[in-house]
Protein backbone atom coordinates (compact mmCIF):
# COMPACT_ATOMS: atom_id res chain seq x y z
CA UNK A 1 0.00 0.00 0.00
CA UNK A 2 1.52 3.44 -0.79
CA UNK A 3 0.43 5.48 1.74
CA UNK A 4 0.61 5.15 5.06
CA UNK A 5 -2.95 5.20 7.13
CA UNK A 6 -2.10 5.11 10.45
CA UNK A 7 -2.77 8.67 11.22
CA UNK A 8 -5.34 9.69 14.07
CA UNK A 9 -7.74 10.83 11.54
CA UNK A 10 -8.50 7.58 10.03
CA UNK A 11 -8.76 5.57 13.37
CA UNK A 12 -12.36 3.34 13.47
CA UNK A 13 -11.56 1.20 16.38
CA UNK A 14 -9.26 1.48 19.65
CA UNK A 15 -9.62 -0.15 22.78
CA UNK A 16 -11.79 1.19 24.84
CA UNK A 17 -10.82 4.06 27.91
CA UNK A 18 -13.43 2.47 29.88
CA UNK A 19 -10.79 -0.91 30.01
CA UNK A 20 -7.94 -0.09 32.43
CA UNK A 21 -4.56 -1.34 30.47
CA UNK A 22 -4.26 -4.42 32.76
CA UNK A 23 -3.69 -7.49 30.95
CA UNK A 24 -6.87 -9.44 31.01
CA UNK A 25 -5.83 -12.72 33.15
CA UNK A 26 -8.41 -14.58 31.27
CA UNK A 27 -7.43 -18.17 28.90
CA UNK A 28 -6.70 -17.14 25.44
CA UNK A 29 -9.87 -16.50 23.25
CA UNK A 30 -12.51 -16.69 26.37
CA UNK A 31 -15.11 -14.34 25.58
CA UNK A 32 -15.43 -12.84 29.25
CA UNK A 33 -12.56 -10.44 27.10
CA UNK A 34 -15.03 -9.45 24.41
CA UNK A 35 -18.10 -8.95 26.95
CA UNK A 36 -16.08 -6.37 29.09
CA UNK A 37 -15.05 -4.84 26.51
CA UNK A 38 -18.47 -3.78 24.85
CA UNK A 39 -20.18 -3.40 28.21
CA UNK A 40 -16.76 -0.97 28.54
CA UNK A 41 -17.63 0.87 24.84
CA UNK A 42 -21.06 1.08 25.73
CA UNK A 43 -20.48 2.83 28.83
CA UNK A 44 -17.82 5.17 27.19
CA UNK A 45 -20.58 5.80 24.34
CA UNK A 46 -23.34 6.86 26.74
CA UNK A 47 -20.99 9.10 28.77
CA UNK A 48 -21.93 7.83 31.86
CA UNK A 49 -18.40 6.96 33.23
CA UNK A 50 -18.88 8.76 36.35
CA UNK A 51 -22.36 7.56 36.81
CA UNK A 52 -21.78 4.01 36.73
CA UNK A 53 -21.74 1.66 39.47
CA UNK A 54 -20.47 -1.88 39.05
CA UNK A 55 -20.96 -5.25 40.90
CA UNK A 56 -18.33 -8.09 39.97
CA UNK A 57 -19.11 -11.58 41.18
CA UNK A 58 -17.05 -14.95 42.27
CA UNK A 59 -15.75 -16.46 39.08
CA UNK A 60 -13.55 -16.16 36.33
CA UNK A 61 -14.97 -12.49 36.62
CA UNK A 62 -13.76 -12.04 40.09
CA UNK A 63 -11.59 -9.28 38.75
CA UNK A 64 -13.59 -7.67 36.49
CA UNK A 65 -12.71 -4.43 38.80
CA UNK A 66 -9.57 -4.32 37.54
CA UNK A 67 -10.29 -4.48 33.97
CA UNK A 68 -13.38 -1.41 34.39
CA UNK A 69 -12.59 2.35 35.13
CA UNK A 70 -15.82 2.57 36.90
CA UNK A 71 -16.33 2.40 40.49
CA UNK A 72 -16.73 -1.21 41.36
CA UNK A 73 -18.04 -3.20 44.38
CA UNK A 74 -17.20 -7.02 44.61
CA UNK A 75 -19.89 -9.34 46.32
CA UNK A 76 -19.54 -12.86 47.68
CA UNK A 77 -20.55 -15.31 45.60
CA UNK A 78 -23.81 -15.32 43.82
CA UNK A 79 -24.80 -11.97 46.05
CA UNK A 80 -24.42 -9.45 43.12
CA UNK A 81 -28.27 -8.71 42.56
CA UNK A 82 -28.61 -8.07 46.37
CA UNK A 83 -25.64 -5.94 46.54
CA UNK A 84 -26.45 -3.87 43.38
CA UNK A 85 -29.71 -3.61 45.07
CA UNK A 86 -28.36 -1.59 47.93
CA UNK A 87 -26.33 0.28 45.92
CA UNK A 88 -29.04 1.33 43.55
CA UNK A 89 -31.53 2.14 46.06
CA UNK A 90 -29.01 4.16 48.08
CA UNK A 91 -27.75 6.14 44.62
CA UNK A 92 -30.64 6.00 42.26
CA UNK A 93 -29.47 8.79 39.74
CA UNK A 94 -26.18 5.77 39.28
CA UNK A 95 -26.26 3.50 36.44
CA UNK A 96 -25.71 -0.04 38.25
CA UNK A 97 -24.75 -3.06 36.45
CA UNK A 98 -23.86 -6.56 37.72
CA UNK A 99 -21.53 -8.92 35.58
CA UNK A 100 -21.79 -12.29 36.61
CA UNK A 101 -21.61 -16.37 35.19
CA UNK A 102 -23.73 -19.00 35.35
CA UNK A 103 -22.06 -21.11 38.50
CA UNK A 104 -22.71 -17.62 40.25
CA UNK A 105 -25.92 -16.36 38.95
CA UNK A 106 -27.90 -19.65 38.71
CA UNK A 107 -26.73 -21.89 40.86
CA UNK A 108 -25.52 -20.39 44.61
CA UNK A 109 -26.82 -16.83 43.43
CA UNK A 110 -30.32 -18.16 42.26
CA UNK A 111 -32.22 -16.78 45.14
CA UNK A 112 -30.79 -12.99 44.51
CA UNK A 113 -31.74 -13.60 41.18
CA UNK A 114 -34.53 -14.00 41.32
CA UNK A 115 -35.72 -11.64 43.76
CA UNK A 116 -33.90 -9.17 42.57
CA UNK A 117 -35.76 -9.40 38.85
CA UNK A 118 -38.76 -10.29 40.60
CA UNK A 119 -38.92 -7.17 42.89
CA UNK A 120 -37.70 -5.28 39.67
CA UNK A 121 -34.98 -3.60 40.79
CA UNK A 122 -33.39 -0.73 38.60
CA UNK A 123 -30.30 -2.44 37.48
CA UNK A 124 -28.46 -4.05 34.54
CA UNK A 125 -28.04 -7.71 35.10
CA UNK A 126 -25.30 -9.36 31.92
CA UNK A 127 -24.76 -13.13 32.66
CA UNK A 128 -22.04 -14.49 30.98
CA UNK A 129 -22.85 -18.50 30.63
CA UNK A 130 -20.57 -20.80 29.38
CA UNK A 131 -22.51 -23.99 30.84
CA UNK A 132 -19.59 -24.71 33.69
CA UNK A 133 -17.73 -23.26 36.51
CA UNK A 134 -14.63 -21.96 34.47
CA UNK A 135 -12.35 -20.48 37.33
CA UNK A 136 -12.68 -23.84 39.99
CA UNK A 137 -11.57 -26.43 37.14
CA UNK A 138 -15.19 -27.61 35.00
CA UNK A 139 -17.22 -28.32 37.54
CA UNK A 140 -20.94 -29.04 36.17
CA UNK A 141 -22.84 -26.63 36.44
CA UNK A 142 -26.94 -25.82 36.53
CA UNK A 143 -26.33 -24.73 32.83
CA UNK A 144 -23.98 -27.66 31.30
CA UNK A 145 -26.17 -29.37 28.87
CA UNK A 146 -27.12 -32.50 28.67
CA UNK A 147 -24.77 -35.46 27.92
CA UNK A 148 -22.01 -32.37 28.72
CA UNK A 149 -18.76 -33.82 30.41
CA UNK A 150 -17.48 -31.70 33.22
CA UNK A 151 -14.99 -32.89 36.20
CA UNK A 152 -18.03 -33.79 38.32
CA UNK A 153 -20.32 -35.21 35.29
CA UNK A 154 -17.70 -36.95 33.47
CA UNK A 155 -20.23 -39.77 31.59
CA UNK A 156 -22.13 -36.45 30.40
CA UNK A 157 -24.87 -34.78 32.57
CA UNK A 158 -27.91 -37.26 33.30
CA UNK A 159 -31.45 -35.80 33.64
CA UNK A 160 -32.28 -38.26 36.09
CA UNK A 161 -29.92 -37.62 38.82
CA UNK A 162 -28.77 -34.27 37.46
CA UNK A 163 -31.53 -32.54 36.36
CA UNK A 164 -32.11 -30.44 33.05
CA UNK A 165 -29.64 -27.54 32.20
CA UNK A 166 -32.08 -24.22 33.53
CA UNK A 167 -32.86 -21.38 31.35
CA UNK A 168 -32.32 -18.21 33.70
CA UNK A 169 -33.30 -15.91 31.37
CA UNK A 170 -37.14 -17.33 30.32
CA UNK A 171 -37.42 -17.72 33.96
CA UNK A 172 -36.58 -14.35 34.58
CA UNK A 173 -38.61 -12.94 31.86
CA UNK A 174 -41.58 -14.63 33.18
CA UNK A 175 -41.26 -12.03 36.01
CA UNK A 176 -43.21 -8.66 35.72
CA UNK A 177 -40.16 -6.93 37.83
CA UNK A 178 -38.10 -7.40 34.66
CA UNK A 179 -38.50 -4.58 31.42
CA UNK A 180 -35.78 -6.02 28.83
CA UNK A 181 -34.76 -9.80 28.92
CA UNK A 182 -32.28 -11.01 25.57
CA UNK A 183 -29.85 -13.89 25.19
CA UNK A 184 -26.71 -13.17 23.13
CA UNK A 185 -23.02 -14.09 22.12
CA UNK A 186 -20.09 -12.40 21.09
CA UNK A 187 -17.16 -15.14 19.53
CA UNK A 188 -18.66 -13.32 15.46
CA UNK A 189 -18.55 -9.58 14.22
CA UNK A 190 -22.36 -9.64 13.68
CA UNK A 191 -23.03 -10.98 17.57
CA UNK A 192 -20.84 -8.86 18.74
CA UNK A 193 -22.44 -5.72 17.57
CA UNK A 194 -25.66 -7.14 18.26
CA UNK A 195 -24.66 -8.04 22.01
CA UNK A 196 -23.40 -4.09 22.09
CA UNK A 197 -26.66 -2.77 20.72
CA UNK A 198 -28.48 -4.86 23.46
CA UNK A 199 -26.11 -4.15 26.67
CA UNK A 200 -26.44 0.03 25.37
CA UNK A 201 -30.46 -0.24 25.36
CA UNK A 202 -30.04 -2.39 28.72
CA UNK A 203 -28.18 0.49 30.09
CA UNK A 204 -30.42 3.72 28.60
CA UNK A 205 -33.56 1.85 29.61
CA UNK A 206 -32.21 2.15 33.33
CA UNK A 207 -33.05 5.71 33.37
CA UNK A 208 -36.78 4.90 32.92
CA UNK A 209 -36.74 2.71 36.13
CA UNK A 210 -38.72 0.34 34.66
CA UNK A 211 -37.48 -2.64 36.02
CA UNK A 212 -34.50 -5.03 35.87
CA UNK A 213 -32.62 -5.25 32.44
CA UNK A 214 -31.01 -8.97 31.63
CA UNK A 215 -28.54 -9.34 29.25
CA UNK A 216 -27.63 -13.07 29.19
CA UNK A 217 -24.08 -13.48 26.74
CA UNK A 218 -23.67 -17.42 25.66
CA UNK A 219 -19.81 -17.87 26.53
CA UNK A 220 -17.29 -20.35 25.73
CA UNK A 221 -14.86 -22.05 28.11
CA UNK A 222 -12.23 -22.78 25.86
CA UNK A 223 -10.02 -24.40 28.50
CA UNK A 224 -12.49 -26.68 30.99
CA UNK A 225 -14.32 -27.57 27.65
CA UNK A 226 -10.94 -29.04 25.98
CA UNK A 227 -11.08 -27.63 22.96
CA UNK A 228 -9.11 -24.72 21.07
CA UNK A 229 -10.75 -21.14 21.26
CA UNK A 230 -11.68 -21.52 17.96
CA UNK A 231 -13.27 -25.52 17.97
CA UNK A 232 -14.82 -24.18 21.42
CA UNK A 233 -16.68 -21.31 19.41
CA UNK A 234 -18.01 -24.05 16.79
CA UNK A 235 -19.25 -26.16 19.53
CA UNK A 236 -21.00 -23.36 21.06
CA UNK A 237 -22.88 -22.76 17.56
CA UNK A 238 -23.95 -26.59 17.88
CA UNK A 239 -24.61 -27.69 21.14
CA UNK A 240 -25.28 -24.30 23.35
CA UNK A 241 -27.07 -22.36 21.10
CA UNK A 242 -29.94 -24.80 19.88
CA UNK A 243 -30.80 -25.02 23.60
CA UNK A 244 -30.00 -21.38 24.62
CA UNK A 245 -31.42 -19.73 21.46
CA UNK A 246 -30.11 -16.29 20.90
CA UNK A 247 -32.70 -13.33 20.69
CA UNK A 248 -35.06 -11.15 22.62
CA UNK A 249 -36.61 -13.17 24.77
CA UNK A 250 -38.89 -9.74 26.57
CA UNK A 251 -39.60 -6.46 24.93
CA UNK A 252 -40.52 -3.12 26.76
CA UNK A 253 -44.38 -3.04 26.31
CA UNK A 254 -44.23 -0.38 23.56
CA UNK A 255 -41.34 -1.71 21.39
CA UNK A 256 -43.56 -5.12 20.65
CA UNK A 257 -46.24 -3.09 19.40
CA UNK A 258 -44.25 -1.08 16.76
CA UNK B 1 -13.48 0.35 -5.26
CA UNK B 2 -13.39 -0.81 -1.21
CA UNK B 3 -11.75 1.33 0.83
CA UNK B 4 -8.05 1.13 2.02
CA UNK B 5 -7.30 -0.15 5.75
CA UNK B 6 -4.55 -1.05 8.21
CA UNK B 7 -4.24 -2.28 11.64
CA UNK B 8 -1.78 -1.63 14.50
CA UNK B 9 -1.33 -5.27 16.58
CA UNK B 10 -0.34 -5.08 20.28
CA UNK B 11 1.53 -8.46 19.88
CA UNK B 12 2.41 -8.59 23.34
CA UNK B 13 -0.63 -8.52 24.79
CA UNK B 14 -1.90 -11.32 22.21
CA UNK B 15 -2.81 -14.51 22.95
CA UNK B 16 -2.62 -16.25 19.81
CA UNK B 17 -6.47 -17.40 20.19
CA UNK B 18 -7.48 -17.04 16.49
CA UNK B 19 -10.39 -15.93 16.71
CA UNK B 20 -9.64 -12.38 14.47
CA UNK B 21 -8.22 -14.96 11.74
CA UNK B 22 -12.31 -16.35 10.92
CA UNK B 23 -13.76 -12.86 11.54
CA UNK B 24 -11.13 -11.05 8.63
CA UNK B 25 -12.81 -11.17 4.85
CA UNK B 26 -9.93 -10.70 3.55
CA UNK B 27 -7.26 -13.60 5.09
CA UNK B 28 -5.21 -10.77 6.33
CA UNK B 29 -4.17 -12.39 9.53
CA UNK B 30 -2.23 -15.51 10.23
CA UNK B 31 -0.30 -16.32 13.57
CA UNK B 32 3.63 -15.98 13.59
CA UNK B 33 5.92 -18.46 13.61
CA UNK B 34 7.91 -16.71 16.46
CA UNK B 35 6.61 -16.20 20.06
CA UNK B 36 5.81 -12.73 22.32
CA UNK B 37 7.28 -12.46 25.44
CA UNK B 38 4.07 -14.64 27.27
CA UNK B 39 5.39 -17.75 24.62
CA UNK B 40 1.76 -16.94 22.90
CA UNK B 41 2.04 -16.93 18.85
CA UNK B 42 0.64 -13.17 17.95
CA UNK B 43 -1.27 -12.48 15.12
CA UNK B 44 0.64 -10.88 11.99
CA UNK B 45 -1.12 -9.30 8.51
CA UNK B 46 0.52 -11.26 5.67
CA UNK B 47 -1.45 -9.00 2.77
CA UNK B 48 -2.13 -5.85 2.04
CA UNK B 49 -6.34 -6.07 1.31
CA UNK B 50 -7.43 -4.35 4.96
CA UNK B 51 -10.40 -2.42 3.98
CA UNK B 52 -10.29 -1.18 7.89
CA UNK B 53 -14.03 -3.26 8.55
CA UNK B 54 -12.90 -3.44 12.64
CA UNK B 55 -14.07 -7.28 12.48
CA UNK B 56 -11.13 -8.53 13.69
CA UNK B 57 -10.51 -5.64 16.82
CA UNK B 58 -14.03 -6.29 17.75
CA UNK B 59 -14.04 -10.23 18.23
CA UNK B 60 -10.98 -10.01 20.13
CA UNK B 61 -11.05 -10.43 23.76
CA UNK B 62 -7.99 -8.93 24.74
CA UNK B 63 -8.43 -5.64 22.76
CA UNK B 64 -5.10 -5.92 20.80
CA UNK B 65 -6.13 -4.59 17.21
CA UNK B 66 -6.54 -1.12 16.34
CA UNK B 67 -8.01 -0.05 13.04
CA UNK B 68 -7.75 2.40 10.36
CA UNK B 69 -9.47 3.09 7.36
CA UNK B 70 -9.18 5.52 4.62
CA UNK B 71 -11.84 8.80 4.61
C1 LIG C 1 -19.27 -19.48 48.98
C2 LIG C 1 -18.42 -20.05 47.89
N1 LIG C 1 -18.71 -21.26 47.40
C3 LIG C 1 -17.96 -21.79 46.41
C4 LIG C 1 -16.90 -21.10 45.90
C5 LIG C 1 -16.06 -21.72 44.80
N2 LIG C 1 -16.31 -21.12 43.50
C6 LIG C 1 -15.56 -20.12 43.04
S1 LIG C 1 -15.98 -19.65 41.49
C7 LIG C 1 -17.20 -20.83 41.41
C8 LIG C 1 -18.06 -21.02 40.19
C9 LIG C 1 -17.77 -20.05 39.09
O1 LIG C 1 -18.46 -20.40 37.93
P1 LIG C 1 -19.20 -19.34 37.01
O2 LIG C 1 -20.01 -18.42 37.83
O3 LIG C 1 -19.91 -20.11 35.95
O4 LIG C 1 -18.05 -18.44 36.40
P2 LIG C 1 -16.89 -18.74 35.35
O5 LIG C 1 -15.69 -19.02 36.21
O6 LIG C 1 -17.31 -19.93 34.51
O7 LIG C 1 -16.79 -17.50 34.56
C10 LIG C 1 -17.25 -21.55 42.59
C11 LIG C 1 -18.18 -22.66 42.84
C12 LIG C 1 -16.63 -19.82 46.44
N3 LIG C 1 -15.63 -19.07 45.98
N4 LIG C 1 -17.40 -19.32 47.44
S1 LIG D 1 -11.38 -20.95 32.73
FE1 LIG D 1 -12.91 -20.71 31.11
S2 LIG D 1 -14.23 -19.00 31.74
FE2 LIG D 1 -12.34 -18.93 32.95
S3 LIG D 1 -10.98 -17.50 31.86
FE3 LIG D 1 -10.46 -19.60 31.20
S4 LIG D 1 -11.72 -19.93 29.37
FE4 LIG D 1 -12.60 -18.15 30.44
S1 LIG E 1 -10.02 -4.59 9.76
FE1 LIG E 1 -11.27 -6.11 8.61
S2 LIG E 1 -10.14 -6.39 6.67
FE2 LIG E 1 -8.71 -5.39 8.11
S3 LIG E 1 -7.56 -7.10 9.07
FE3 LIG E 1 -9.31 -6.61 10.43
S4 LIG E 1 -10.93 -8.02 9.75
FE4 LIG E 1 -9.40 -7.98 8.09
Amino acid sequence: MAENLIKPENLVYKKSGIMTDRVLHYCPGCGHGTAHRILAEVIEELGIQNETIGVAPVGCSVLAYYYFDVDMQEAAHGRAPAVATGIKRVMPEKYVFTYQGDGDLAAIGTAETIHACNRGENILIVFVNNGIYGMTGGQMAPTTLIGMKSSTSPFGRDIKTMGSPIKMTELVAQLPGTYYVTRQAVHKPANVRKAKKALKKALEYQKLNKGTCFVEIVSNCPSNWKMTPVQSNEWMEENMFPYYPLGDIKLPQDENKK
Amino acid sequence: MAKHGDIVIDIERCKGCEVCLAACPHSVLALSPEVNKKGYHYTVKVNEDCTGCTNCAIVCPDAVITVYREK
